[in-house]
């Protein structure tokens, strides 16, 4: 059976961002995949440079759309840590409050697009009507369904009133409810289990050795959790399990999203239940002295990473993100070699992937030489032009260096 | 003459059909769309789309051969429309029934297959090829027992023809019980002949993009989803002819009233199958078809032929 090569992306209709999969396939087969990035990148790192520490939060949190508050969290919290202030218990809850309702919009929304994935745009319908409710109280809290903006140096910016409290425990008794169903749904429904069961399998050796985060690791049945075993936010008060699974492929992903749901739903009783009194931020000077910190956070799709290094001015010097997808993804082609095509959108999905959040920058190596060349702002404008003239298009002179 | 014409372009012909196909598409989605808890689209969505499509610029890919890629929809189209004349729709008798008429039916719904395999061969395109081989595994999975599954009746009814098939169950409507199994195998396997969920493999959106249809657009696209809405027509009026045969007495109005609510029936027994499931692979599709449904169907057939010894 001759080989063909077909592309997945950047455009196709599996694929919520653009990313570049190459598959070998012979028939139905997935002989080889090629896993090619970048379509994202938009230069983040280097304009938080430019920018103060207040409006890289808003520039951070615009990382990605469905985990922004992942993002705005990480990255003050390493510049509170820099900074060494202590922020309010009751910011601190608040922020643990946003973080969990963030992982219930995500995870849910993760379901409504695994579903549609396998041709089963029930699930899809269902799962997003539900995330209805969760981002109505998102709106009510913080005023936007998604970049909710609630951070900032030294607490959180809105306050919670105890008629939103009322609004928010009647929202996860129905959000409950509902995840029931699914976990019912997804222990049940044969289609759906033949579609998912022993597709994308990675072992527990292989999701140790590629390094995956987050549920795709969980449900492989590697035990780890930011929010156990480095706790931030609140996450030291709260009492939750972690979900781990031994399916090892996309079925146990499955599960443990689900199941993380209904522990999100415990976790947010408790939130409210404990919920101090207090200030909500606490003051922080302009200029962040001299320092670095490393922050992690659980986000819904993994262990998420910043990186800032201040030095005494008003602007960080340098900020790195690392994305869980970008652990996620180099598990991708192992996944999906050997395996059928009709799996690969629904491996691709399982992972979570939000390639919003990856693409930063990446150092290119010359795979033949072994050679690495790095280009300079004003090198890399200079080959732009080049570029465009080679084309016809002159644009020197135009737009500052 | 003038009569036949009338009967062949306008009613239940040419004309008859494309709105009725229209109707049943307004129907299948409206009721999909509801069981989703959403508001779905109003009643003209159909028309509206393919007056859309007919607006819009047909791109044919310069590697296809142009006459082929023009006229197999026309092919898909002609041959669904041919088979509903062997369809008893106002009674118990079609518009020209014969001995043999159920074999040229089912055959003539082959031929829209065909020629979604043969549009996506035709396209040169990597997703198209992919399709078109994926339309015709299918074929080889959901054909056996879909034929089988209406030859059980037949035998009952000692007869190959529709209209004959339908009068005998009329008659009869108690051994109509006894079809059952074949029933619910002709419905599981129409689902595969009209590439709706779970086995929408050949158009699987989220893996091959459009399958066979991905490189048809403007008119051409238009005539092949109209094919596909007569195809549902077609297969649901088999459907009621040869499982639901009752009340085919009376007034012709009376009857044709009854034909249309059984074919909306089976259409909303499609869309709930739509609806309630997921996508299958192609080999678990090839899989399930060849070992659930041909043993049911093998099943029926020996019924049916105790019946009919027992009823001599």
């Amino acid at each position: 059976m001759s080989r063909i090569s077909i592309p997945i992306g950047p455009q196709h209709p599996a694929l919520k961002e653009p990313a570049a999969f190459t598959l070998l396939l012979e028939g139905e087969k997935v002989a080889a995949a090629n896993v090619a990035l970048g379509y994202n990148h938009r230069g983040i790192e280097k304009a938080c440079e430019e920018r103060s520490y207040i409006q890289d939060i808003y520039l951070i949190e615009r990382v990605c759309g469905i985990c922004s508050h992942s993002h705005a969290t990480c990255f003050i919290q390493a510049v509170e840590e820099i900074a060494g202030v202590q922020i309010p218990v009751r910011a601190s809850y608040l922020r643990t409050l946003i973080a969990e309702l963030e992982r219930v919009h995500s995870h849910l929304l993760w379901l409504g697009v695994a579903g549609h994935e396998i041709g089963f745009d029930t699930l899809f319908m269902y799962s997003w009507r539900d995330r209805e409710i969760v981002m109505d109280i998102l709106a009510q809290l913080t005023g936007n369904r998604v970049n909710y903006s609630i951070n900032t140096i030294g607490g959180v910016r809105r306050d919670i009133t105890a008629l939103q409290i009322d609004d928010v425990l009647k929202a996860v008794d129905a959000l409950e409810e509902r995840t029931k169903y699914y976990i019912e749904l997804a222990t049940q429904e044969q289609t759906l289990i033949g579609r998912l069961i022993n597709v994308g399998r990675l072992s527990l050796e292989d999701a140790l050795r590629f390094d995956t985060t987050g549920p795709t690791a969980r449900a492989a049945g590697v035990d780890r959790d930011v929010r156990r075993d480095d706790p931030y936010a609140s996450y030291a008060d709260l009492e939750f399990s972690v979900i781990t699974d031994d399916h090892a492929d996309v079925y146990g992903r499955t599960l443990v999203r689900v199941k993380e749901l209904m522990e999100s739903y415990k976790m947010i009783r408790q939130i409210l239940k404990k919920l101090p009194d207090g200030p909500i931020v606490a003051k922080v000077p302009r200029r962040i002295p001299a320092g670095e910190a490393l922050s992690r956070y659980e986000a819904p799709r993994g262990e998420d990473v910043h990186y800032v290094r201040a030095n005494g001015t008003e602007k960080p010097e340098r900020v790195k993100v690392r994305a869980p997808t970008l652990a996620n993804l180099t598990a991708i082609s192992h996944m999906i070699e050997g395996g059928y095509l009709a799996d690969v959108p629904i491996v691709i999905a399982a992972i979570d992937p939000c390639f919003s959040c990856t693409d930063r920058a990446i150092l290119l190596k010359n795979s033949g030489t072994g050679s690495e060349s790095v280009l300079d702002w004003q090198m890399l404008h200079d080959y732009s032009i080049d570029w465009y003239r080679n084309r016809g298009l002159d644009f020197a002179g135009k737009g500052k260096v | 003459m003038a009569v036949a014409l009338f009967n062949i372009l306008i009613f239940p012909g040419f004309l008859f059909l494309s709105f009725f196909g229209l109707a049943a598409e307004f129907v299948d989605r409206k009721l999909y769309a509801r069981m989703q808890n959403r508001k779905g689209p109003p009643w003209f969505q159909p028309l509206a789309d393919i007056i859309k499509l007919t607006g819009k610029e047909t791109i044919i890919p310069r590697e296809a051969d142009k006459r082929l890629f023009k006229i197999l929809p026309v092919f898909a189209l002609a041959s669904a429309c041919t088979a509903f004349m062997y369809v008893p729709i106002w009674g118990v008798k079609s518009l020209f029934p014969f001995e043999g008429d159920l074999i040229v039916v089912l055959y003539l719904l082959t031929i829209p297959t065909l020629t979604f395999f043969l549009a996506g061969w035709n396209s040169s395109s990597l997703f198209a090829s992919l399709g078109s081989i994926r339309a015709l595994t299918q074929l080889f999975a959901y054909e056996v027992p879909l034929f089988m599954a209406l030859l059980g009746p037949a035998l009952l009814a000692d007869s190959w023809s529709l209209s004959s098939i339908s009068a005998f169950y009329a008659q009869r409507p108690a051994l109509l019980l006894l079809n059952i199994p074949g029933f619910v195998v002709a419905l599981i396997a129409l689902q595969g002949k009209l590439e709706r969920v779970p086995f929408d493999i050949p158009e699987a959106e989220t893996e091959i993009v459009g399958g066979a249809f991905t490189e048809y657009s403007g008119k051409l696209l238009a005539i092949f989803r109209m094919a596909i809405d007569v195809e549902m027509i077609v297969v649901s009026a088999i459907m009621a002819a040869i499982f639901l045969p009752f009340f085919m007495e009376g007034p012709a109005v009376v009857v044709f009233i009854l034909f249309i609510i059984k074919t909306l029936i089976i259409v909303f027994l499609l869309a709930v199958m739509r609806t309630a499931l997921a996508r299958l692979r192609i080999e678990q599709m090839v899989n399930f078809c060849w070992k659930y449904l041909v043993p049911v169907v093998l099943l029926q057939i020996l019924i049916d032929l105790l019946a009919k010894g027992a009823l001599k």
